[in-house]
């Protein structure tokens, strides 16, 4: 079992056409994701490398059977194209899309809460990767193996890095998960923990909070009540000033709120390991896991 | 992007919400002329966008021309908190009967609109929320269906705001709203929201954040400018597409991706280091952003080493390489560079470095490794 995404995926992708696009769908249909097709309205009847391309999700989802949609269209479009996918019954879209209007986002967001039908991961993510079964997003898939750490981070670099250390500890992942870095993202720390503790091959979650917002301190309040399985969490952002965004739109101290000590300390008290350093959730992560084999 | 007070309340007046007249100076000349037009008595008021600018006196009345110029001559070129005054808003005194406070904020926990109405208003607003939590009536408002009329009421009667001004103080929440969404707004707070002795209400400031990512649709909103903000090297840096932030130390940062460069300023804090600046070059930088970057890091004068972390996803090490070695041929730095390189092509990018034999640069292979490296250096 894996999170999300699996060989059971079936995705079209919006912008694929353009050049991200093209060879970052090629390179998930590489690593063996079932990549049945693409939206690009005007350029229905063409298609990428052989993969159809289609004008509408509509046309899509009901010529290819689609169950997960990925959003590579630029800012001022990307909110239209999730919102084209949740109509079109899409189970599961990720928003790679960085710099998605705030408005926009929150529109999108509450349509998807309500209908109730799609979950969207994102937006301004790297995406879902089940190592040996199906990536979607831009994850760079030979840096992880299959394994029983899941993972859901705010940043893309930093999974990498902190995945890494694991990996060269000998450990796998089952699900990594980029939720992305805006203020309103499709899903939160909640919504992927509550998957993973489900998960039977999940024995290890590893959360990569960072500044802004308050999702860490629900997230700690939720472990306290929900989850079984050890977690081990990351903060980044201790040394970040107030009132400045620190590169994703979401990451902003504003008075005294949204600092990584407080989220740490939320953390913390509710029994969760924090490393401080991504070495040290790695080494964490790796001395949970020993101590439970 | 933080608007100035007079900037956020020409803002206002272009939905209707109700504001005393002024006028926007940049001299005496201009500040003195600006007062003579309104009349007297005017309020001359710093435009910085710090708090506290009346205790600071940043705000002076004026009740003739002489006043007018002798407070304006005082106030330029003050400095409120670190910011210096470049700008001035003139208008005309308010009268006050009572002072409130309303808001639209982007809530992010609840994914929704806030909107907030206290009789408290002329104080901190945290420090109201604080001490007394029920004098401030909140009200989240569904984005799909906006705010409606009794939204306004309830929040009227729920902040027990004077009977008499019910219908303008909720006829001016929503036209705070309207602010929020058409202008694509984070936070629209005004604070204190006057009623006059002649029972009119009026916002007598304006502090308007709006959403930079939507600024494409709002190219007037673009265009606005806070002198007083405004950051050389920050301005180079945006210039170029770059997302730099200024800092107080002495090393200065590149990674890729937001949360790596945040997790490094950590390490090279941990380490005993004080980082120059936030500099992320983003995912995929092709060699002529690296090289454009250095540039951006070097010309503040206060670093005296440099970090590369690179983890590579979509970045190619060695295209970071490569911008490194041509901001070497081109700009020739004195200070030492530290240099840690992983992730897709890392082998390629450390051989191009390798045989390039730029003068003090060092290779490190962990990310904790390079910050200790660097703080050494920098030293």
């Amino acid at each position: 079992m894996s999170i999300l995404v699996d060989n059971n995926t079936k995705l079209v992708v919006s912008g694929i056409t353009g050049r991200e696009g093209t060879f970052h769908s090629l390179r998930n249909r590489d690593y063996g994701t079932q990549v049945v097709g693409g939206v690009t309205p005007g350029k229905g009847g063409q298609d990428v490398e052989g993969v159809p391309v289609f004008n509408t999700f509509h046309e899509a989802v009901a010529s290819t059977g689609a169950n997960t949609a990925m959003i590579f269209v630029p800012p001022r479009f990307a909110a239209d194209s999730i919102l084209e996918a949740e109509d079109a019954g899409v189970a599961l879209i990720v928003a790679i899309t960085e710099g998605i209007p705030a408005h926009d986002e929150l529109r999108a967001f509450n349509v998807i809460g309500k209908n109730g039908r799609s979950r969207l991961i994102g937006p301004n993510c790297p995406g879902v990767l089940s190592p040996g079964k199906a990536n979607v997003g831009i994850i760079p898939a030979a840096f992880f193996k299959e394994g029983n750490v899941g993972v859901v981070s705010r940043s893309g670099t930093l999974t990498y890095q902190i995945g890494n250390v694991i990996a060269q500890q000998g450990f796998g992942n089952s699900t990594i998960v980029g939720i992305g870095g805006d203020p309103v993202p499709g899903s939160d720390f909640i919504d992927i923990i509550a998957l993973f503790q489900d998960d039977p091959e999940t024995e290890l979650i590893v959360m990569c909070g960072e500044i802004g917002g308050d999702a860490e301190e629900r997230a700690a309040d939720f472990i306290a009540e929900n989850v079984t399985k050890p977690v081990v969490a990351y903060i980044a952002g201790f040394t970040a000033p107030p009132g400045k965004t620190m590169g994703h739109a979401g990451a902003i101290v504003s008075g005294s709120r949204g600092t990584a000590k407080a989220k740490a300390e939320a953390l913390e008290g509710k029994g969760v390991r924090v490393g401080r350093t991504p070495t040290e959730v790695a080494e964490l992560a790796a001395s949970l896991l020993a101590a439970a084999a | 992007m933080d608007l100035l007070e007079y900037q956020g309340k020409q803002v206002f007046a272009r939905h209707g919400v109700p504001v005393p007249s002024g006028r926007h100076a940049q001299t005496v000349d201009e500040a003195a002329a600006a007062a003579d037009d309104i009349g007297y008595p005017c309020v001359i008021k710093a435009q910085v966008q710090i708090g506290g600018r009346g205790k600071a006196g940043g705000i002076k009345v004026a009740r003739d021309h002489a006043e007018a110029r002798d407070a304006a001559e005082a106030i330029l070129g003050m400095d409120i908190r670190g910011l210096t005054v470049h700008e001035l808003w003139v208008e005309a005194a308010s009268e006050i009967a009572s002072e409130y406070y309303a808001s639209v904020v982007f809530d992010r926990s609840a994914k929704a609109p806030l909107v907030m109405l206290s009789t408290k208003g002329g104080m901190d607003i945290e420090a109201v929320a604080e001490e007394d939590p029920e004098a401030i009536a909140r009200l989240h408002v569904d984005p799909l269906v906006g705010f409606q009329e009794f939204h306004s009421r309830r929040l009227a009667f729920e902040a027990a705001v004077d009977a008499d001004v019910v219908r303008p103080v909720g006829a001016m929440l929503s036209k705070l709203y309207d602010v929020f969404v058409a202008e694509e707004a984070t936070l629209v707070e005004v604070n204190p929201l006057i009623v006059t002795p002649e029972r009119e209400v009026r916002a007598l400031d304006a502090k308007v954040t709006l959403d930079d990512n939507a600024l494409f649709r709002h190219p007037d909103n673009a265009e606005l400018r806070d002198p007083s903000r405004e950051d050389p090297q920050e301005r180079m840096a945006k210039e170029r597409g770059l997302t730099y932030v200024k800092l107080d130390g002495n090393i200065g940062i590149l990674g890729n991706g937001a949360g790596l460069v945040m997790s490094t300023l950590d390490v090279v804090a941990q380490a005993g280091g004080s980082p120059a600046n936030f500099l992320d070059a983003g995912g995929g930088s092709k060699a002529e952003a690296i090289t454009s970057a250095v540039e951006v890091i070097l010309s503040n004068q206060n670093v005296k080493a440099v970090l590369f972390n690179i983890f590579g996803g979509i970045t190619r090490c060695d295209e970071v390489a490569r911008g490194l070695i041509e901001a070497f041929n081109q700009i020739n730095p004195t200070v030492p560079f530290v240099v840690r390189l992983d992730g897709t092509n890392d082998v390629e990018g450390r051989r191009l470095l390798a045989e390039a034999q730029l003068p003090n640069v060092f290779a490190e292979s962990t990310m904790d490794g390079a910050a200790r490296r660097v703080v050494e250096l920098a030293a």
